[in-house]
């Protein structure tokens, strides 16, 4: 599994703000709403699609990884609507949203998590007045990204672990068996975690103009 | 055990001394009413340190205590002067840290990001930060792996991207807990010759008694206490005998 969809590539698209592509991402969801057209829907597609493959040059597979992942919600949403309204309502139900899921895939595979975070300390910046470290919600974000594989990949090896001596329960007892030691480990490393936070100096705050910067290029 | 807790962590007065070392006063450590370590006085100025012992004899907390991760519960612990429970930011920029689990260490989604991590907690400006990321990755036969996801690598790799995060901050010492352990040969030869060719002082604590050869100091610890500080030959024998024992 991987959680990291970024493809590095020098294009316009990987170049553009992160900021901007987000909001172009909200304004096309708008705008997909707004304007509830089969055309208009169809236009926003090609113009996602060009926008994906020939100005980002992504990989098409990058593209069709992700329809796929939906396709079943796409399938029944085109159903249900065909069999309580019509098959075009269907047809452009489905279409705005496999624009909206390739656009947001577009929108991840440009943008580093860096980026990404970044802007949404900036978005959380006013919470400063209540207290809230922007930076400290960025850094949440940023781990459970991080983590996700490797708990996953802890989950599985405490399965295998069972079924090497024997064990293969199914259902909520397999949910039980798992979630038990899989919790003592993440609270083991999540103190592992904390002391790795604090060697690297998290304690630290930096001036807030030079926490933490939209891209991070590496040559 | 005193961990740290945000808001106490001290001032960065800094008033370092490097030619003074890491100097352990009187250190004690306690867990209730269990010893971890005692009566510990040692100045470490050697350019490499070895710290062996058995597991639970104390090794782990005393390299947690070199760079401020535990304090202690008695005595004191210095480096460059600065005393590790008022001044423990600016011990932390001078002491790197290299855990066991790299997974525990790696806190980014992707190679690049992670080694810059240090870096921003440091407020070095973005284009200084992706020099020497690139510069750091470069050295250590990463640079290929910049955007890669940091969970794909091997453990080899893990390892060599913890190592290069806390490099990158360019501290004066840094202080490996068992860096070894979880690596297969290869790997872990690789690592070594990594630690061992590094310009910083380094405190290597460790099973692998091998990765001694060439130190200039190793420190036997039993049941919390040094019971032996020698050249690596004897402190290998030494401790060697104390293990045939039991």
């Amino acid at each position: 599994m991987t959680l990291a969809l970024y493809v590095p590539r020098s294009s316009v698209v990987h170049r553009m703000h992160a900021g901007v592509k987000l909001l172009g991402l909200a304004v096309l969801a708008v705008l997909l709403f707004a304007l509830p057209t089969l055309t208009a829907a169809g236009a926003a597609l090609a113009g996602v699609l060009a926008v994906g493959l020939l100005l980002a040059r992504l990989p098409v597979a990058v593209l069709a990884r992700q329809a796929r992942a939906v396709r079943w919600w796409l399938l029944a949403l085109l159903v249900v609507h065909a069999l309580t309204t019509d098959v075009r309502t269907g047809a452009h139900v489905s279409l705005r949203l496999l624009t909206l899921v390739l656009a947001a895939a577009v929108v991840t595979a440009t943008t580093r998590v860096n980026a990404m975070v970044a802007v949404v300390e900036w978005l959380c910046a006013p919470l400063r007045l209540v207290g809230v470290r922007p930076a400290r919600v960025g850094l949440a974000i940023t781990m459970a990204l991080r983590f996700i594989p490797v708990l996953i990949e802890r989950a599985d090896r405490i399965r295998a672990a069972q079924a090497a001596r024997g064990g293969s329960p199914r259902g909520l007892r397999a949910l039980r068996t798992t979630i038990a030691p899989l919790l003592v480990q993440v609270l083991q490393m999540a103190h592992d975690v904390s002391e790795a936070l604090d060697a690297r100096g998290a304690d630290d705050v930096p001036p807030p103009r030079r926490r933490r910067s939209p891209t991070l290029e590496t040559p | 055990m005193r961990f740290r807790r945000p808001g106490a962590v001290g001032t960065d007065v800094d008033v370092a001394d490097p030619t003074r070392g890491i100097e352990l006063r009187g250190v004690g450590q306690r867990y209730g009413d269990r010893v971890v370590l005692d009566g510990i006085d040692l100045t470490l100025s050697e350019q490499r340190v070895g710290v062996i012992g058995a597991n639970g004899s104390g090794k782990s907390t005393f390299a947690r205590l070199l760079n401020g991760l535990v304090v202690p519960s008695e005595g004191q612990v210095l480096v460059d002067g600065l005393d590790t429970r008022t001044q423990v930011r600016a011990v932390r920029r001078r002491v790197g840290f290299v855990f066991q689990d790299p997974d525990a260490q790696i806190v980014h989604p992707t190679v690049a990001e992670d080694v810059a991590y240090g870096l921003e907690n440091q407020g070095v400006p973005a284009e200084e930060r992706a020099v020497r990321v690139a510069e750091v990755l470069a050295r250590h036969g990463l640079a290929g792996h910049a955007d890669h996801p940091a969970h794909l690598l091997s453990g080899g790799q893990k390892q060599l991207l913890a190592i290069a995060g806390v490099l990158v901050m360019r501290p004066a010492r840094i202080v490996f807990d068992e860096p070894t352990t979880l690596l297969d040969l290869v790997n872990a030869r690789r690592i070594a010759d990594l630690v061992v060719g590094l310009e910083q002082q380094v405190v290597v604590v460790t099973h692998q008694l091998d990765l001694l050869d060439g130190f200039d100091r190793v420190l036997v610890i039993d049941r919390g206490r040094v019971v032996e500080d020698a050249a690596p030959g004897p402190a290998v024998q030494a401790y060697r005998a104390l293990m045939a024992d039991r």
